[in-house]
C-alpha cells in the first residue's frame, strides 16, 4: 500500500477510536460537563495528563528544536518537566484540597474579591490562546504534510477537525479518549526512535543508543554529530547554548513556572479522589512524560546526523561530497511540497550545499570550494520528527503512525485548553461574575461559543507564526509564570497576602511580561508595531534584549516583579479578614477533603 | 498536643521536607545542568558528557523519583500527624 493511503487508513482508524471512546464514556456518564475526570485513578489520570500536556510543541517541535539547538534546547526539556516538581510539591495538594474546579474560582475565593477573579480569567485567556496557537501551528504541518498540501490549507482543515473534536464532541469523557491518545502518541514517538537507534548506534533504546557509538565506527554517536556539524560551520551540539547560560537558566526556570501555573494541567490535579492522590498523580503524569522526553534528545540527534549526512554523503569540500539534488530521497522532494523545506541551486552545479553561511571562516572556506552561499534555504524545525522516519527509511507503516501521534498530541491538548478557555468564560465570568442566574444549557452555549471564537483566534495567528510552534508555546508559559503561579503559590503559602497585593502583583507581573514580549516581536507578534514601544521588532534584534534574555524567557522575571510588587503592597494593605485566613490553614492540611463540588 | 500545635508542627516538618526536595531539584538542573555543566562535561559517561546527561536525561530521571519520593514521606507525615484522610 503507498504511503498515503496507508497514512489515511492510520490515521482514520485513530480518530475512530476517540471518537468511539467518547461516545461510550459519554453513554456511562452521567455527571457533569466539569467532572469529566472525578474519580479517576491516578494512574489513569497521570496518563491523560501526560496526554494533555504533550502537545504538537512537544511532539513534532521538541526533537527538531534539540536537533538544532542541541544542548540549548535542554530547557525545553528540564523547563517541561521540572514544573511537575513544582506542582506536585506547591500546588496541587492544596488545590486539590480547597476543592472547586477552575484556577480562577480558588484565586477568586481565597483573595475574597471578584476583581481577582476578573483578573485570573484574563490571564488565563491570554496563556490559553497563545499556547493554542502554537498548537495550531502543529496541526497545520502535519495536515499539510499527511494531505501533500501547502502549510496554510493544512491549516485550515485542521481548523475544522478541532472545531468537530472539541466543540461539537469530546467534552465528556475527555479522560478516557486522552488516555488512547497518550497510547497512540506514545508509540508513534518510540517506535520510529527505537529503529533509528538500532540502525545508528545498534542498541535498541534510544536513551542508551545516544550515549552509544555509532555502528562500526568505535566513534560515539554525540562525538560524531559534534564532528560533522563543526565541520560544516554549524555551532558545536554538546555544549552550545541558545542565547548565552543567563538566559538558558531563566529560560529553563520560565518554562517549570509556567508548567506549574498552566491552567488546564492544574485543573487535572482537581478531580483525583483525594489530596495523597494529587500527589501521586503528579509523579504518575511525569512518569509518563518522562518517556517522551528522555527520547526526544536521541530524535534529535539521530535525526541532525540522518539529514547532514543525507546532504553531505562525502568529504567537505570535494565535488563528490555533496548529494546531487537529482539523487535526493524521495521525502526530500515530498516535504518540498510544503514548503517547510527549501532548496535553491545558488552555484549551479546541480548538487546541495548545507552549511552555516553566517559562520566568517566556514563561508570563506566555502567559497574557496565553489560554493555560493548555503543552499537549503529552509529547514523548518517542526518537520524533523514528521520526516524522520522517511530519512531513516523505514516502513510506511510508521511514517503513517507518526502524523497520526503528532495529531492526538495536538488534538488531546488543544481540547484540554480549549475547555479551559470555555470554563474559564462561562463558569468563572458569566456564572461567577456577570450573570449568576444563567442556566446550565446557557453556560454550555456560551462555553462553545468562546470555544469557536478561540479557534478562529488560533487560526489566525497560526497563519501569522511568530515562530515555530515551541517559540509561541514558550510565551504562554512566561504568560502563565508571571500570572497564575505566584498568585496561587502565595496564596497557599502567604497567609498575609491581601486582595489588593495579589491583584496588582498578578497585574505587574503579566503587563511586564507583556510589554517586553510585543516590544521585541510586536504587538500580537505582527512586527512592524514594536517600534510604537520602543522595539525592534525583528527576532534577530537582540542589542535591546535585558541582560541578554530573550522573550520567551522572560517569564521568570515577570513572576519574580509579581512576587516582589505583591509582597511589597502586602506591607502596607490590610492583611486578609480571619476566616480567609482559617481557609489557607485548612487547605495545608489533608483531612477533610470532600469530593469537589462545582460551586 | 493542641490541634493549631499540630497542624503548625505538620506544615513545620512539610515545609523542611519541601525545602530538601526543591534544593536537589534545583541542583540536577540548574546546577549540574546549566551552571556546572563544563567542568561536568570533562567527565564521560559512556558516550555522554556528563554535564550534557544532566541537562537531556538525568535532571528528568531525578525528578521523578523526587516526585514519588516527596508523595511517600507526606504521606508518612500525614500519618503521624493524624492529619491523613480516611
Amino acid at each position: 500500500m503507498d504511503l498515503q493511503s496507508m497514512t489515511y487508513m492510520v490515521v482514520g482508524a485513530t480518530f475512530a477510536l476517540y471518537i468511539g471512546i467518547a461516545i461510550w464514556a459519554r453513554a456511562a456518564t452521567t455527571g457533569e460537563f466539569y467532572v469529566a475526570g472525578k474519580g479517576v485513578h491516578p494512574v489513569a489520570n497521570g496518563m491523560a495528563t501526560g496526554a494533555d500536556w504533550m502537545s504538537a510543541a512537544s511532539f513534532i517541535s521538541m526533537a527538531g528544536l534539540i536537533a538544532f539547538n542541541g544542548y540549548g534546547a535542554s530547557v525545553f526539556l528540564m523547563g517541561w518537566t521540572g514544573g511537575y516538581v513544582l506542582l506536585a510539591m506547591l500546588l496541587a495538594p492544596y488545590l486539590r484540597k480547597f476543592g472547586k474546579f477552575t484556577v480562577p474560582e480558588f484565586i477568586g475565593d481565597r483573595y475574597y474579591s471578584q476583581t481577582a477573579r476578573i483578573v485570573a480569567v484574563v490571564c488565563l485567556i491570554l496563556a490559553s490562546i497563545t499556547y493554542v496557537i502554537g498548537q495550531m501551528k502543529g496541526i497545520g504541518v502535519a495536515f499539510s504534510r499527511f494531505l501533500e498540501t501547502d502549510y496554510d490549507t493544512g491549516l485550515f482543515i485542521g481548523m475544522g477537525i478541532v472545531f468537530f473534536y472539541s466543540v461539537l464532541g469530546g467534552m465528556k469523557g475527555i479522560t478516557y479518549t486522552q488516555i488512547a491518545q497518550y497510547v497512540v502518541l506514545i508509540f508513534a514517538y518510540t517506535v520510529p526512535a527505537v529503529f533509528i537507534s538500532l540502525a545508528i548506534t545498534g542498541n535498541p533504546l534510544p536513551q542508551l543508543g545516544l550515549g552509544g557509538d555509532v555502528v562500526g565506527s568505535g566513534v560515539s554517536m554525540l562525538d560524531k554529530l559534534d564532528m560533522v556539524v563543526t565541520e560544516l560551520g554549524f555551532k558545536d551540539y554538546t555544549t552550545s547554548t541558545m542565547a548565552g547560560k543567563l538566559d538558558m537558566f531563566v529560560y529553563t526556570l520560565t518554562l517549570m513556572i509556567g508548567t506549574a501555573g498552566l491552567p488546564h494541567v492544574i485543573v487535572r490535579f482537581f478531580t483525583v479522589p483525594k489530596v495523597a492522590d494529587a500527589r501521586k498523580s503528579a509523579g504518575w503524569a511525569l512518569v509518563f512524560i518522562a518517556i517522551l522526553y528522555t527520547t526526544a534528545p536521541a530524535v534529535g540527534a539521530m535525526a541532525r546526523l540522518n539529514l547532514m549526512q543525507t546532504i553531505q554523503v562525502g568529504e567537505v569540500g570535494s565535488v563528490e561530497g555533496n548529494v546531487t539534488y537529482a539523487d535526493v530521497p524521495q521525502w526530500f522532494k515530498n516535504w518540498e511540497k510544503t514548503g517547510l523545506l527549501k532548496y535553491e541551486d545558488k552555484n549551479g552545479d546541480g548538487r546541495i550545499q548545507y552549511y552555516n553561511d553566517k559562520n566568517p571562516e566556514m563561508a570563506a572556506k566555502a567559497e574557496s570550494f565553489g560554493w555560493k552561499g548555503n543552499e537549503m534555504t529552509k529547514v523548518d524545525n517542526d518537520i524533523m520528527v514528521l520526516a524522520n522516519p522517511e530519512i531513516a527509511q523505514l516502513p510506511n507503516w510508521v511514517v503513517a503512525l507518526v502524523v497520526a501521534g503528532g495529531l492526538a498530541a495536538a488534538l488531546s491538548t488543544a481540547a484540554g485548553l480549549l475547555l479551559a478557555i470555555a470554563s474559564a468564560i462561562s463558569h468563572d465570568l458569566l456564572k461567577g461574575v456577570f450573570k449568576p442566574d444563567i442556566s446550565e444549557k446557557n453556560e454550555l452555549m456560551a462555553g462553545r461559543i468562546a470555544m469557536v471564537g478561540a479557534i478562529l483566534l488560533a487560526g489566525y495567528f497560526g497563519l501569522h507564526p511568530p515562530g515555530f510552534a515551541a517559540g509561541t508555546v514558550a510565551i504562554a508559559f512566561g504568560l502563565a509564570a508571571a500570572s497564575i503561579f505566584p498568585a496561587l503559590m502565595m496564596g497557599i503559602f502567604g497567609k498575609k497576602i491581601g486582595s489588593t497585593a495579589a491583584i496588582s502583583g498578578m497585574i505587574a507581573g503579566i503587563g511586564v511580561t507583556m510589554l517586553y514580549v510585543f516590544q521585541h516581536k510586536g504587538i500580537m507578534f505582527i512586527p512592524d508595531t514594536a517600534h510604537l514601544l520602543g522595539g525592534a521588532g525583528s527576532e534577530g534584534f537582540k542589542a535591546n534584549w535585558f541582560f541578554g534574555i530573550s522573550p520567551n524567557a522572560f517569564g521568570a522575571i515577570g513572576a519574580a516583579v509579581n512576587f516582589a510588587v505583591a509582597i511589597a503592597v502586602s506591607k502596607f494593605t490590610a492583611p486578609p479578614p480571619e476566616h480567609i485566613q482559617h481557609l489557607v490553614e485548612d487547605i495545608r492540611i489533608p483531612r477533610g477533603a470532600g469530593t469537589a463540588t462545582g460551586h | 498536643m493542641s490541634t493549631p500545635d499540630k497542624a503548625a508542627a505538620y506544615w513545620k516538618a512539610n515545609l523542611r521536607l519541601l525545602s530538601i526536595c526543591l534544593v536537589i531539584w534545583f541542583v540536577v538542573s540548574y546546577g549540574f545542568g546549566i551552571l556546572l555543566a563544563e567542568p561536568l562535561n570533562a567527565i564521560q559517561i559512556g558516550g555522554y558528557k556528563l554535564g550534557f546527561w544532566f541537562a537531556q536525561q538525568g535532571s528528568i530521571y531525578v525528578f521523578v523519583a523526587l516526585i514519588f519520593y516527596y508523595a511517600k514521606k507526606m504521606g508518612d507525615l500525614d500519618r503521624q500527624y493524624d492529619v491523613h484522610e480516611d
